[in-house]
């Protein structure tokens, strides 16, 4: 079966789409990832979409799904990379992506995920 | 009006709705539009051949490269036999789904294309019309 494959580093897991998706496939990717997160014990999602020629309204959903799932299984989720081209379509379709934070690059994204992640374990724990 | 190029693609599987994209990305390339254009377009597309996949239980694309004068431009349309819109104009506004999605196909897809044309008729299906001049 087609899948998008999910590599492990470290702390955080990451996702580079490089085929055009179908819509099954991106369930998928959604519904593997999340039980990733859990496996794994996955503090943070890197998710690069710079090959990615569209977002439409589905991909978008996806994507702020994943992002949504992700903060529920105390993960943060950073979308990187996306093409300047389809950011000025995604605005004018209506999508804003609303809870997902992004980065111009992978390495941009990774340093917000270190950063969240240090933050967190630096507070104190729960009284 | 003048006619450069027709044909025409089945919407039957999700598979189809990756295929439409990549052939209205094709012929917007070579009509000359540029990236951004070209993005729109495809997205439109993509929203469109969804709908008629998914709420009008599959359909076809035709997509024609036209002339109008000195201008070129891309007409597809998306026709299917499904179930027809009761009330386009709710159809039309951001936020209205019937799906559980985000309701941003159609309205989203008129913003991103120069005209738009939707024939609905109850139990008998849809077809709408879209044009993007380069």
């Amino acid at each position: 079966m087609e899948q998008i494959p999910i590599l492990k580093l470290g702390k955080f897991l990451l996702v580079t789409i490089q085929v055009d998706m179908h819509d099954q496939l991106a369930l998928r990717l959604q519904d593997e990832l999340t039980n990733r997160i859990v496996k794994e014990n996955a503090k943070g999602v890197l998710i690069d979409i710079s090959a990615l020629e569209i977002v439409d309204s589905f991909i978008g959903r996806t994507l702020a799904n994943i992002a949504a799932m992700a903060r529920i299984l105390d993960a943060e989720t950073v979308v990187v990379g996306m093409q300047p081209a389809v950011a000025i379509t995604m605005v004018e379709l209506g999508l804003s992506l609303p809870g997902v934070r992004t980065a111009l690059n992978v390495e941009r994204g990774m340093e917000i995920l270190s950063s969240l992640v240090q933050v967190d374990s630096d507070a104190p724990p729960p009284a | 009006m003048l006619l450069l190029r027709r044909d025409s693609f089945p919407l039957q599987s999700s598979d189809d709705i990756v295929k439409a994209r990549q052939i209205v990305r094709t012929w917007a390339a070579e009509l000359g539009f540029k990236l951004v254009d070209q993005t729109k377009i495809v997205t439109a597309s993509s929203e469109l051949a969804r709908n008629a996949y998914d709420h009008g239980k599959g359909g076809i694309m035709i997509i024609e490269a036209i002339e109008d004068g000195d201008r070129k431009g891309l007409r597809l349309t998306f026709q299917d036999q499904g179930p027809g819109i009761p009330d386009i104009e709710q159809a039309l506004k951001d936020g209205y789904s019937t799906s559980g999605g985000l309701g941003l196909g159609l309205g989203g897809a008129k913003r991103l294309v120069n005209e738009f044309h939707i024939e609905s008729t109850v139990g008998k299906g849809t077809t709408v019309r879209i044009v993007k001049w380069v």
